[in-house]
């Protein structure tokens, strides 16, 4: 994701696409945009970027109609316009990629893309018709998509190109893209920024909202910074850089987090032995994995997702039962004829922060308190009896706050009306406060803005140089490079090397994750590396 | 964004009180219009109707008597509920619950009331715990969807008591199908044995004592779903499975046992009808009470102390009702179901129809009071 790509030539001062004039959006006591004003050229590439909750996705909910500005005007293409509701804006020539995908999963590509622009009563024609103009469409911006595949079957790189492309269809001039990398693959991001390239030399103008600085150097033309709802900065890409953005962002220089070498690792407190997972056809997910995290050690995971690194925090956490192996932990022996549960895990001192928070780690309508308690709900200090002292727990859920800065410091407020920042921090410090021995941690700050990063990995820091094993996967290979002290390396659901930190370069790492290894030399080793570059 | 949440900032008094009375004040408004049609008095006719329900010591006990059965079934649903089930077969559970009840007050003839309650309290529970758990068992370890289980589990309740009241169970030499009379001794005490007690006299009604049983249960639902262990993890569960299994909760026995609890509290219908009224098993004693008890529960928002109030609503409707049909002879008891109707369709199915408008109107105080922001 490092790599730059080819960038068209920046486009010549040409008229406004949109222009945001003063505004100004509260939802109650929180006052989530501040007179914002913004202006997006015609043609370009415009990058906004900015912590979790600094007022982003409100901006761009109120430009596609989600909401309506208290305060404040658009215009588009120089015209003020009024912007009710999704339709006005598509009707304008807007539209809208989001962070999750809104498709019909079980619709083909061809008929997710005529969903609510049909054509008629009957669909014959309509298909006839679109199906032209979405392979015009897919030809001029190289978005190469089966239209007659089903959207379930699909990566979400493609699922994301449908996404684009259904946009398009709808006629949009401007595209708005809501962390459009989260969710893909260092390749999958290089593709989407060629056709963001394309797109933009075509004369279309694009919104990104990210929280990645590389990105924005990489595509974007020109860069507004949000902080707690106001724009702080804006910039011509080509006169700023990452560390003049990140500091606008946190409102002060960002010190990312840096690997001390730790104390030497002491005894194993996690031993994994020949591990497999087969799937419900048989496919072997992980393939005899055997390593050992010690005592006051970090162990990144690194590899492509989807390469059985979930598999294997499943099967260690005990959500999933696994068919060959051992692990052995705190004295206890885990092997397919003696399962282990999530619960007992927990009781074995393993704590589990997975990869997917929203959907496992939190019940997202339940008060912020209840889900400080979600997994610890058979801890006797939060219960007299049978009945569980909410006052206790939500006391503590305040002092777990206080120490992992969640904001706002509400313990009684819904969990989803948190950003998914604050949530990540209430998971971790739910986790890690409990003084685990082991900790299992996925993606720990994905979607995380910067300062949350840093905050996050000095905790992690903190809790190794306190003894603690650490198994970390993560799909950002700097936060492995920055954190771990050894880095396992996975591909096609095998471990294929193991690298001390000192050893560890973003190259042999990237080789190891393309599956190229020593014993591998007589094979189509170039093929392969330029696969992976 | 969801319609059944606050994130559109309505504040809580709203959604709690004024909503809920606007959607019965548009119910009455459409009655009114069907009652018009059939050129009679709205006005007049409504208000027999309340004079009916709450206007006199008797219509009141009946409001109560009909309320008492909703409160037990309203529960059961909403618990179910709770947990991620519809159980929509509280009718086959108050049916069967009730052959407990009634088959230990045939047995323990003689014993005193206050002995044979518990017993019979136990039983009713027993058995409706039963009928609700083997839909329960299927949904949770076979993947049977529980709608379709339940609904068909009330066929079977239905079936299995035609056969035991028109054979097993029939009372020698009759040709009604139902049991033979419990012994006096095992009635339960109604209001007029209780205003005996304190000197007043009364005619018979059929309120009796197990609407305090019926409050009990309401306050004991409302601590195990809020206040408990277990019913933080079957909330968990019916909010969101992946998370209970990461939180190392067993959904499949919460499952099941969020079904024996709910067929529990519905089966406890026959303690009311049959120990309190009819003193004998009676063919389809529960009258409908098991699916009136959903819309109880979704008008009461799953909340116990909603759960009451809406049942005495609803008991209102059904007496205020039948004195409407008696005293009007072109307004047929058919009507009455369409009020009733009416009403639920406003409370219930389109609840949120007028949510809109509510959050428009008080925008200013909303904005205030709403606690956070999506960005």
């Amino acid at each position: 994701m490092s790599q730059t790509v080819p960038l068209s030539v920046p486009p010549q001062p040409g008229p406004w696409a949109v222009e945001l004039v003063g505004i100004d959006k509260r939802f109650g006591p929180v006052h989530a945009n501040k007179a914002v004003s913004l202006r997006i050229r015609a043609g370009s590439i415009h990058g906004l970027v900015g912590e979790n909750g600094a007022g982003k996705s409100t901006l761009m909910s109120i430009l596609y109609g989600f909401y309506q500005a208290d305060e404040g005007q658009i215009l588009v293409n120089g015209a003020e316009v009024r912007i009710r509701e999704p339709k006005d804006a598509i009707a304008l020539g807007i539209g809208m990629v989001h962070q999750h995908f809104m498709l019909v999963e079980e619709f083909t590509v061809l008929e997710n893309l005529m969903l609510g622009a049909e054509g008629g009563a009957l669909l014959k024609d309509g298909i006839r018709k679109a199906r032209a103009e979405v392979e015009r469409l897919e030809k001029a911006y190289r978005l190469d998509v089966p239209l007659d595949a089903k959207v379930a079957d699909l990566n979400v790189g493609i699922q994301q190109r449908v996404e684009i492309l259904k946009a398009l269809y709808r006629g949009a001039q401007v595209l708005i893209l809501d962390e459009p990398t989260a969710v893909l693959s260092p390749p999958e991001v290089q593709d989407l920024f060629r056709i963001l390239d394309a797109l933009r030399a075509q004369g279309r103008t694009i919104l990104m909202i990210t929280h990645k600085l590389k990105e924005i150097m990489a595509i974007t033309d020109a860069v507004s910074v949000l902080r707690q709802g106001a724009v702080v900065a804006s910039f011509h890409t080509q006169d700023t850089n990452e560390a003049a953005l990140a500091e606008a962002m946190v409102g002060r220089r960002a010190n990312p987090a840096v690997r001390r070498p730790g104390a030497p690792a002491g005894a194993p407190l996690l031993t994994v032995e020949d591990l497999s997972i087969f799937d419900e056809r048989g496919v072997e997910r992980l393939k005899r994995a055997t390593f050992r995290v010690r005592a006051g050690e970090i162990v990144g995971v690194a590899g492509v997702a989807g390469n059985g690194q979930s598999e294997l925090l499943e099967a260690l956490s005990g959500m999933t039962p696994f068919q060959r192996g051992r692990v052995h932990v705190n004295g206890r022996d885990v092997t397919p004829e003696s399962p282990m549960d999530p619960a007992q895990a927990r009781r074995q001192g393993i704590a589990h922060v997975p990869e997917d928070r929203l959907r496992r780690a939190v019940v997202k309508p339940f008060p912020a308190f209840q889900n400080a308690l979600l997994g610890y709900q058979d801890d006797p200090a939060m219960a007299d009896g049978p009945r569980l002292n909410w006052k206790r727990v939500a006391a503590a859920t305040a002092r777990l706050m206080e120490d992992w800065d969640v904001r706002p410091r509400q313990p009684s407020l819904r969990t989803s009306l948190f950003s998914g920042g604050n949530q990540q921090k209430l998971v971790l410090g739910r986790e890690m406060e409990r003084d685990p021995n082991v900790l299992l941690v996925g993606q720990p700050t994905r979607g995380v803005d910067i300062g949350a990063i840093e905050f996050i990995h000095r905790r992690l820091l903190a809790m190794r140089d306190a003894g603690k094993a650490i198994l970390l996967v993560s799909a950002e290979l700097e936060e492995i490079m920055a954190l771990s002290d050894r880095i396992l390396v996975m591909c096609d659901g095998a471990i294929t090397g193991e690298l001390a930190a000192e050893d560890a370069t973003e190259g042999l790492i990237g080789r190891l994750m393309a599956g190229i290894t020593d014993d591998m030399e007589h094979g189509s080793r170039a093929d392969a590396a330029g696969g992976a570059a | 964004m969801s319609a059944s949440t606050n994130s559109d900032g309505l504040p809580r008094w709203a959604t709690l009180a004024l909503l809920p009375a606007i959607n019965l004040g548009a119910a009455l408004v459409v009655s009114s219009l069907v009652i018009l049609a059939i050129g009679q008095d709205p006005l007049s006719a409504l208000a027999f109707m309340v004079k009916g329900a709450v206007g006199s010591g008797t219509g009141l006990s009946y409001t109560l008597y009909y309320a008492t059965s909703l409160i037990f079934t309203g529960l059961a649903v909403a618990i179910a509920n709770h947990a991620g089930l519809f159980n929509i077969g509280g009718e086959g559970q108050a049916y069967v619950g009730g052959l407990g009840t009634g088959l230990v007050c045939l047995a323990l003839s003689g014993w005193p009331w206050y002995t044979v309650l518990p017993v019979a309290v136990l039983a009713g529970a027993l058995f409706g715990a039963v009928w609700g758990l083997i839909p329960g068992y299927l949904q949770a370890y076979r993947g049977s969807h529980i709608v379709i289980t339940t609904i068909m589990f009330n066929f079977l309740a239905s079936a299995l008591m035609v056969y035991l009241l028109g054979g097993p169970l029939i009372e020698h030499g009759q040709m009604a199908p139902e049991s033979r009379e419990f012994a006096e001794s095992t009635f339960l005490p109604a209001v007029k044995e209780i205003a005996a007690g304190l000197g007043y006299r009364t005619s018979t009604l059929p309120l009796n004592l197990s609407l305090l049983l019926a409050l009990l249960c309401a306050a004991g639902v409302w601590f195990l779903i809020w206040h408990t262990r277990w019913g933080f993890q079957m909330r968990t569960v019916g909010a969101n499975e992946a998370a209970a299994r990461y939180a190392g909760i067993n959904a499949r026995t919460t499952i099941v046992v969020a079904m024996a609890i709910s067929g529990a509290l519905a089966g406890l219908v026959g303690i009311n009808e049959l120990q309190g009224v009819q003193h004998r098993i009676t063919l389809n004693f529960q009258a409908g009470m098991g699916f009136t008890g959903i819309a109880v529960a979704l008008m009461g928002r799953g909340h116990p102390v909603g759960i009451v109030l809406s049942s005495l609503l609803f008991g209102a409707l059904y007496q205020g009702g039948a004195e409407l049909s008696f005293e009007y002879n072109e307004i047929s008891p058919r009507l009455v179901v369409v009020i009733q109707g009416v009403v639920i369709l406003f409370s219930g199915a389109l609840e949120h129809m007028f949510r809109p408008a509510l959050v428009r109107l008080l925008k200013p105080k909303a904005a205030a009071s709403a606690a956070g922001q999506r960005a």
